[in-house]
């Protein structure tokens, strides 16, 4: 099987499934309006889902991302009501919007930093911030909401007839894949992944790569909360429980490997759509969310299953 | 009582004869109708130059690899092992550098390791019985060690003597050593010929491996030399001296092997002042001309590698600087190193060499991506380009640049890690055992572009453990010894003996 191949795995299960899906469910699945709905749906995700994609390629993980999600959103719905009282417009909104991200690229940083400077394992480090990040969600307004109601722009706006959570992600798509694919820090997040001893001793400087990478991380959970928090125009201390979980899913069914090294954006995105998808389609053919788990979580096997024997065929050819 | 002993160990009968035994991987014969006696009772060192065959010789005793031709007799009965278990069944067993203990279990523990006498209840361990038995066994043979003690905190030589206790339990009638001075320190050593004695008063047979001339005169009963896969001697220690083993292990033909070396270096380019780092190199200071290639010998161990990193900025310097066309050199990582014209060839191509699942490109490239101008944005058509012309210049063998970098044979990834430092314009380059696991014909295009770049002008550090490439291709041969540097000689000067001498041989 060439590589080729192996990347339309995935695409091919997402048709597959979508071509079941509009048999089954012609006139509410295959609609333009329920096909923007799963795109808006998929955009914090796959916004999200990005980042982690550019860490699992370095050999890492951060299971904070849900956490970071609920403490940006809540910094930056905090900053919104302080400025703005109760129904806080214009600038109070934009304010609080950005503070939103300044505190995703924080604590992005601040994995990076542990993880680089204290040398420990990115599992230890992200498993351990998650519960500070979550932690500090609830007390700040004593596991209460903050309710924007007038922050709709990022969940609700429409650009020429596309949602502008879909125009954002898409945009974040194409930067993220170009540095991948085409910068210095791209190339790095690869070699680091692949063999981190080997890369250091070619000169790259690590530690400072992999700082980015999880700042950057840390900047697109940042971007995705304050879409996610204007979708509800409120931000949750509970929000992206469990969310770490559903993006390494996107991510590894994309092709990714979590032992560093391979990975692509495309598989990602593909990832993402996959299990959006399957979560609309099961909701429209009335089957609960508690199955949907069940679901899901086979999908996630039989993917990386199917992977890895692609793998081990390749391999046999080959020798 | 003595003299007894003494007798008794010469008469007692044979404990192994390997007789005819043959053995090749793939194109390389590693060993030829090899034949060794060891009498039981008795310390038979094996020794030989990196390559000689030695591992591979033991590997076989152990089961580990089966011979192509040969017999095995172990106490005068035959035997053919198709896996190690089946040499530890007949009393073979082997103790390994690294020992193969599990760290965080204790010595016990280890003693019994896949050996568990069984508890009351079942599924259960008798704890109480593993201590008890070890503690005897220990006792027996006079090796003072705590059971229970964990074997992460124990210094290596009480390690070793775990290993050896595990051993003992197995019934074990001959055992391997490999190497296993290599990380003692000198009182540990000298704990450890104790061990070794005691062995051998209680009637088993060690197979001592060892690159340390003088342990071996002074412990062993019995030495064989190997070289290029075959016996070239075989006797009583008491027979030979120091000199004559050094001989024995060296004396092959220089044949045109070697590039005609037609460079005459020029002004010092390199010097290396006093250098010292925590990985116990001491002192260290050299020049290399442009256009010289200096080799740098020394056993395991003795810190060349160490020298490297240091060099390289992998390890921080304790001590000392490293001056380049006459400009001190600030140095503290790879990264440094690179962009002040320095190139390190690591010795473990897989481990520290090349991102395995890679693109051979990316491999190529990742070290220069600034200089070929492509400091923010990769263009990867030129990358490609770039990649396949330094590739043809050292006619790489690979599908095409962007196959992955693990899909080339041994020899090829070498000459693609060379092709990475090529890019990177260094003016001071760095092999160490750049040769390793690489078949003849490879090695040879290594040597003649290590004299193409010396011919360039570059200044070229060559580490190897081989001599005989040393001879073949270096203008000076540094020598180390225990982290220090005890030699420095002009090739055309000294002799293979001379080199091994000041790298095996305390003077002190």
């Amino acid at each position: 099987m060439s590589k080729f191949a192996r990347q339309l795995l995935p695409f091919g299960s997402l048709t597959l499934i979508i071509c079941i899906l509009s048999a089954l469910k012609p006139d509410t699945f295959l609609t333009m309006e329920n096909f923007m709905n799963v795109l808006r749906r998929s955009s914090v995700n796959g916004i999200i889902a990005i980042g982690m994609t550019s860490i699992i390629i370095s050999a890492g993980i951060d299971l904070s991302v849900g956490s970071m999600l609920a403490l940006s959103g809540m910094v930056g719905a905090y900053a919104m009501v302080t400025m703005g009282g109760s129904d806080p417009q214009g600038s109070a909104l934009v304010v609080g919007t950005v503070l939103g991200g300044v505190v995703g690229i924080i604590c992005g940083f601040l994995n990076g930093v542990l993880v680089t400077k204290l040398k420990l394992q990115p599992f230890i480090v992200t498993l351990g911030t998650m519960s500070v990040f979550r932690g500090i969600s609830y007390v700040m307004n004593n596991g209460q909401p903050y309710n924007v109601p007038s922050y709709k722009y990022l969940g609700e706006g429409i650009v020429l007839g596309i949602p502008i959570s879909v125009v954002i992600f898409a945009v974040i798509i194409a930067i993220a894949g170009f540095l991948l694919r085409y910068s210095r820090l791209g190339r790095y997040t690869y070699a680091i992944g692949s063999n981190r001893v080997a890369a250091f001793h070619a000169g790259v400087n690590v530690d400072r790569n992999l700082i980015y990478i999880y700042t950057f991380t840390g900047l697109l959970v940042g971007i995705a909360s304050m879409i996610a928090t204007s979708r509800t125009v409120s931000a949750q201390p509970t929000a992206g429980i469990a969310l770490e979980l559903d993006i390494i899913a996107s991510v590894v069914i994309g092709g990714a490997s979590l032992a560093g090294g391979r990975g692509t954006i495309t598989g990602t995105i593909i990832g993402t759509l996959l299990i959006s998808v399957l979560r609309n389609g099961c909701t429209l053919l009335g089957i609960s969310t508690h199955v949907q788990l069940i679901v899901i979580g086979m999908i996630i096997i039989l993917a990386v299953a199917v992977d890895q024997l692609a793998r081990t065929k390749t391999r046999e050819v080959q020798a | 009582m003595t003299t007894s002993v003494q007798s008794n160990r010469s008469d007692t009968g044979v404990a192994l004869r390997m007789t005819g035994i043959s053995k090749s991987f793939g194109p390389v014969q590693a060993l030829f109708d090899v034949s060794f006696t060891v009498r039981a009772g008795t310390v038979h060192a094996l020794v030989g130059e990196n390559g000689a065959g030695k591992s591979t010789l033991v590997k076989i005793l152990a089961g580990v690899y089966q011979p192509d031709e040969g017999l095995i007799e172990i106490h005068q009965k035959p035997y053919t092992f198709d896996k190690p278990e089946q040499a530890l069944t007949v009393g073979v067993s082997m103790i390994y550098q690294d020992l193969d203990l599990a760290e965080h279990l204790t010595v016990a523990e280890n003693v019994f390791l896949g050996n568990e006498p069984a508890g009351i209840l079942p599924f259960t361990v008798d704890y109480k019985a593993m201590v008890k038995r070890t503690a005897e066994l220990a006792k027996s043979f006079n090796f003072d060690i705590d059971p229970t003690a964990v074997v992460s905190e124990l210094p290596t030589g009480d390690c070793q003597v775990a290993a050896i206790i595990k051993a003992l339990t197995r019934k074990a009638s001959i055992i391997v050593m490999d190497e296993p001075t290599s990380s003692l320190s000198e009182t540990e050593v000298a704990r450890l010929f104790e061990v070794v004695r005691r062995l051998r008063i209680k009637g088993i047979s060690v197979i001592y491996i060892s690159h340390r001339l003088e342990e071996i005169i002074g412990l062993a009963d019995d030495v064989t030399v190997l070289r290029d896969g075959k016996v070239v001697h075989s006797e009583s220690v008491t027979k030979l001296d120091i000199a004559q083993i050094i001989r024995y292990m060296v004396g092959r033909e220089l044949t045109e092997f070697f590039p005609a070396r037609d460079v005459k270096p020029g002004d010092v380019r390199v010097s290396v002042n006093n250098l010292s780092s925590d990985r116990r190199i001491r002192d260290i200071s050299f020049n290399i001309r442009s256009g010289e290639i200096v080799g740098m010998a020394g056993l395991v161990g003795a810190g060349r590698t160490e020298v490297a990193r240091a060099i390289f900025g992998v390890d921080k310097k304790a001590s000392g600087s490293i001056v380049l066309d006459n400009k001190e050199l600030s140095i503290n990582s790879p990264a440094d190193a690179i962009s002040n014209g320095i190139a390190l060839l690591t010795e473990d191509r897989k481990r520290t060499g090349l991102c395995l699942g890679l693109a051979c490109s990316w491999n190529v490239t990742i070290a220069s991506l600034g200089l070929i101008g492509m400091k923010r944005i990769i263009n990867p058509a030129k990358e490609n380009k770039i990649a396949a012309d330094v590739g043809a210049q050292l006619s790489i063998k690979w599908l095409s640049p962007q196959a992955p970098v693990d899909s080339l044979s041994g020899g090829n990834q070498q000459k693609l890690l060379i092709a990475r430092w090529l890019l990177a314009k260094s003016k001071f380059m760095i092999f160490d055992e750049p040769t390793r696991g690489i078949d003849v014909g490879a090695k040879k295009e290594v040597y003649s572009l290590l004299n193409r770049l010396a011919e360039q002008g570059k200044a070229i550090l060559f580490i190897s453990s081989e001599l005989g490439e040393l001879f073949g291709i270096t203008d000076r041969i540094l020598v180390m010894r225990r982290g220090r540097l005890v030699g420095n000689l002009k090739t055309s000067e000294t002799t293979q003996e001379e080199v091994m001498h000041l790298a095996a041989v305390e003077t002190n």
